[in-house]
């Protein structure tokens, strides 16, 4: 009973992550109708702004230490963040100690302009081209910047701390009167609930607003909301925005669960698109739903008991999923007729 | 009476297909090694002779490849000037300035930690660029790769970090040499460290990154602790590159297990160990015992990356920073004052072996394999940084102590991520050579 909570849990917490990082992907395939390759580096520069945040708030001076030396027996050139000496040493600690949460700010900032640069500087130039086009281009881009991560960060996962407050793990068997034995990652509790808002937010963006009236409308049919006097274009930009922000803040949020590197964005690309093929093309619903499925199938695969009757089972059970669900739902779960069927 | 065969066309054909097709079976480097009437192949004309550096300068171990790199020029400098660094400390003295008169020149190459990538980097570096040797890599499927091609082509391979048996085990080639220990020196030398750490009534539950050097390590742990009297609760293989191990960290909680062995390394290594430690398994208390987590083969470098979390945990490793000894010191400072931090194992590792494969020419007076090969096979040495060290003839596996390391409580630095708590003297590392299989064959001159 307690391994079945903690894999239902794990499968949440999983869920959570993968439906977080496959919407962004659905949206700008929604509105746009671009299959965007890319999208993964999109999470790895969101987790890199964590990264960033970090350090620049451990920016520091060098000051020579009497009595430390360092590893060649040379005087230590300690190092004396600036903001230690600006804000005191208990504001300076208390803001490395958060620099996860703030560096969503920074990451929703950063990632929007990313994402709008993104789309009017080369996705634009692909929309009337084969999705094959697209993919390459989009593919290429990642890759260029996963290479540029790498040439200021280095090829090593780069590990980020969860603020103290949410470090170590909660007894969550005592929450639900299973005993005390059963204990789950307070970060991962967290993440899974901040999934939970982001997706609220992002649908009732799109479904409680004019905005999202406008922007639903033109995924529908854009030629005649263009008729109608509205600039299509310019909200689907912002909605490929939106989406590189999502994907931002996903990353930098995943940073204390995963260190990250470089390549972590071609890591997560392949499951994200597993996940949105599964939900249905440009159906943001059926990413949530597939995400929520495909990381309770993934956690239950890994147990031992399946393990041993199933070997090696935890490898390939997404993708025969995907293959079971494709076969008798070719739109996947929650897929629109009409999409990607030309 | 003999029997007439008659010319016919068909015969002509069939027989002009089969030349044909020997032609190009015979290996390039065959025909080049006779073309050159040497004996040898890519035998160093003028006053130059050209090393071959396979590392990975790009993927996953990146970092680990440019420490190498870096190791490798400073060793090509202290062999060109006949002194710095750990040549200095060196027991033997044989290298005065060059090898044989010839100044060392080197060309790159990147493995990308692919085995089919790293087999055609060394091969253009021994086709186009003439190398005599090809050295590097951080990964034991590559290693076996390249050792492979090596000795089809005919040059010496001095393997770079490479921790799986099979190297130097089943895998081994009469033109290959390994400098880095082994997951069956691991296994006996961190085996009388846990004992002491946990006892011997003990439950282990491994994590295995489920190819080549996870599956050794694992046996070699599993054999090591059961020798102990610890039971195995289960061993289950991860995808490499899994990144949440979450799902594989969630049944060791109610496994019964009080001990999680990771044999995971590099990038794996730094997620399935930060993700054990967010589970509370490094502070969990099972069957009245303190849980522990044990990392059998740890990487300075990595360890950076999994930071806090790799306090107390204990593993093993080739060489530290921090040793004391006179070689250690020496290589410290060269490596430290030209670069500005300390060497990690790779870097030490592929400082050794290029020092090591010098002084071997320069001992045999010749580049010619066999007898290179035939001057590191049993060859003792001292004042590398691991003690007295010998090279085994049985299966070119170097033998020294072995390092056995604990994540450091309070480090005063970002490298001083580890400290060494035992050096497992060689001779309870030792095995019997021919208890991991395998031939050396012939050498192979090209």
């Amino acid at each position: 009973m307690d391994a079945l909570f903690l894999q239902i849990l794990n499968g949440l917490d999983k869920g959570g992550a993968y439906a977080l990082i496959a919407l962004g992907l659905t949206l700008v395939f929604g509105t746009l109708g671009v299959v965007n390759f890319a999208h993964g580096a999109l999470f790895m520069l969101g987790a890199f702004c964590a990264v960033s945040v970090q350090r620049i708030l451990s920016i520091s001076y060098e000051q020579i230490s009497e009595t430390e030396k360092d590893f060649l027996g040379n005087p230590l050139k300690e190092q004396i963040p600036y903001l230690e000496g600006w804000l005191g040493a208990d504001v300076s600690n208390w803001l490395q100690d958060y620099s996860v949460p703030i560096s969503i700010l920074v990451a929703i900032v950063f990632m929007s302009i990313v994402g709008i640069v993104m789309e009017r500087g080369l996705i634009k130039h692909f929309y009337k081209r084969p999705h094959a086009d697209q993919i390459l281009v989009t593919f290429g881009l990642a890759i260029v910047l996963a290479e540029i991560v790498k040439h200021y960060y280095g090829a090593n996962p780069i590990p980020q701390s969860a603020p103290d407050v949410v470090a170590g793990a909660a007894n969550v068997g005592s929450w639900f009167g299973l005993g005390d034995g059963i204990v789950y990652p307070w970060w991962r509790l967290v993440y899974f609930v901040f999934s939970l808002c982001v997706i609220s937010v992002v649908f009732a963006f799109l479904n409680f607003t004019t905005f999202g009236m406008v922007v639903r409308a033109g995924m529908q049919d854009r030629e005649t909301v263009g008729l109608m006097g509205i600039n299509i274009q310019k909200r689907f930009t912002i909605v490929f925005g939106v989406a590189a922000a999502v994907a931002g803040i996903a990353g930098a949020m995943y940073t204390p669960i995963l260190p990250p590197d470089y390549h972590m964005g071609m890591d997560f690309l392949v499951l994200s698109f597993v996940v949105v093929v599964v939900g249905g093309m440009g159906s943001l619903g059926g990413a949530v739903l597939a995400g929520f499925l495909l990381g309770m199938v993934q956690s239950f695969a890994a147990m031992n008991e399946i393990k041993s009757i199933f070997p090696g089972i935890d490898q390939i059970i997404i993708y025969l999923v995907a293959i079971v669900i494709l076969l008798t739902l070719p739109r996947g779960l929650l897929g629109r007729k009409g999409v990607m069927e030309d | 009476m003999s029997e007439r065969k008659d010319i016919t066309r068909r015969r002509v054909i069939k027989g002009g297909a089969a030349a044909a097709a020997a032609a190009g079976a015979t290996p390039y480097f065959f025909t080049r090694a006779f073309a050159d009437g040497h004996g040898y192949l890519n035998a160093p004309k003028g006053d130059t002779v050209t090393f071959g550096f396979n590392v990975p300068q790009t993927g996953p171990y990146a970092d680990e490849g440019a420490d190498e790199l870096r190791a490798y020029e400073l060793a090509v400098e202290h062999i060109n000037a006949g002194g710095g660094g750990m040549l200095d400390t060196f027991s033997s003295k044989a290298l005065t300035g060059g090898i044989n008169g010839k100044t060392v020149k080197y060309v790159t190459g990147d493995t990308q930690t692919k085995s089919d990538a790293a087999r055609a980097s060394a091969k253009r570096m021994i086709e186009n660029d003439g190398a005599i040797m090809i050295t590097g890599g951080s990964s034991s499927g590559v290693a076996v790769a390249v050792q492979s091609l090596c000795q089809e082509a005919g040059v010496i391979f001095m393997a770079g970090l490479t921790h799986s048996n099979d190297t130097t085990g089943k895998d081994k080639r009469a033109n290959g040499f390994r400098h880095f220990f082994n997951t069956e020196m691991t296994g006996a030398a961190l085996a009388p460290v846990l004992k002491n750490q946990f006892g011997t009534d003990r439950t282990a539950y491994h994590l295995t990154a489920d190819y080549n050097w996870g599956w050794s390590q694992e046996g070699s742990i599993q054999k090591y602790t059961e020798g102990l009297g610890w039971n195995t609760a289960a061993a289950v293989r991860t995808p490499l590159g899994a990144g949440d191990f979450s799902q594989y960290i969630t049944p060791v909680l109610n496994s019964g297990a009080d001990v999680l062995v990771l044999n995971h390394y590099g990038k794996d290594m730094v997620n399935s160990l930060t993700q054990a430690v967010q589970f509370g398994l490094r502070d969990k208390q099972v069957n009245g015992k303190d849980f522990g987590i044990v990392v059998p083969l740890y990487s300075r470098l990595m360890a950076q990356g999994a930071g806090e979390n790799v306090k107390g945990i204990y593993g093993s490793t080739n060489w530290h920073w921090s040793l004391q000894d006179e070689g250690s010191k020496a290589f410290v400072k060269s490596f430290g004052t030209k670069y500005g931090f300390p060497p990690s194992q790779a870097a030490h590792t592929t400082y050794c072996q290029a020092i090591l494969y010098a002084d071997a020419c320069q001992r045999a007076g010749t580049f010619k394999p066999s007898e290179v090969g035939k001057a590191l096979e049993g060859f003792k040495f001292d004042g590398l940084g691991n003690g007295p060290t010998e090279y085994r003839a049985e299966d070119h596996q170097c033998f020294k102590d072995v390092l056995v390391v604990k994540g450091k409580e309070n480090p005063s630095s970002k490298f001083d991520v580890l400290e060494v708590v035992e050096v497992t003297p060689r001779a309870q590392v030792e095995y019997d050579a021919s208890l991991l299989g395998g031939e050396l064959g012939p050498y192979n001159n090209g």
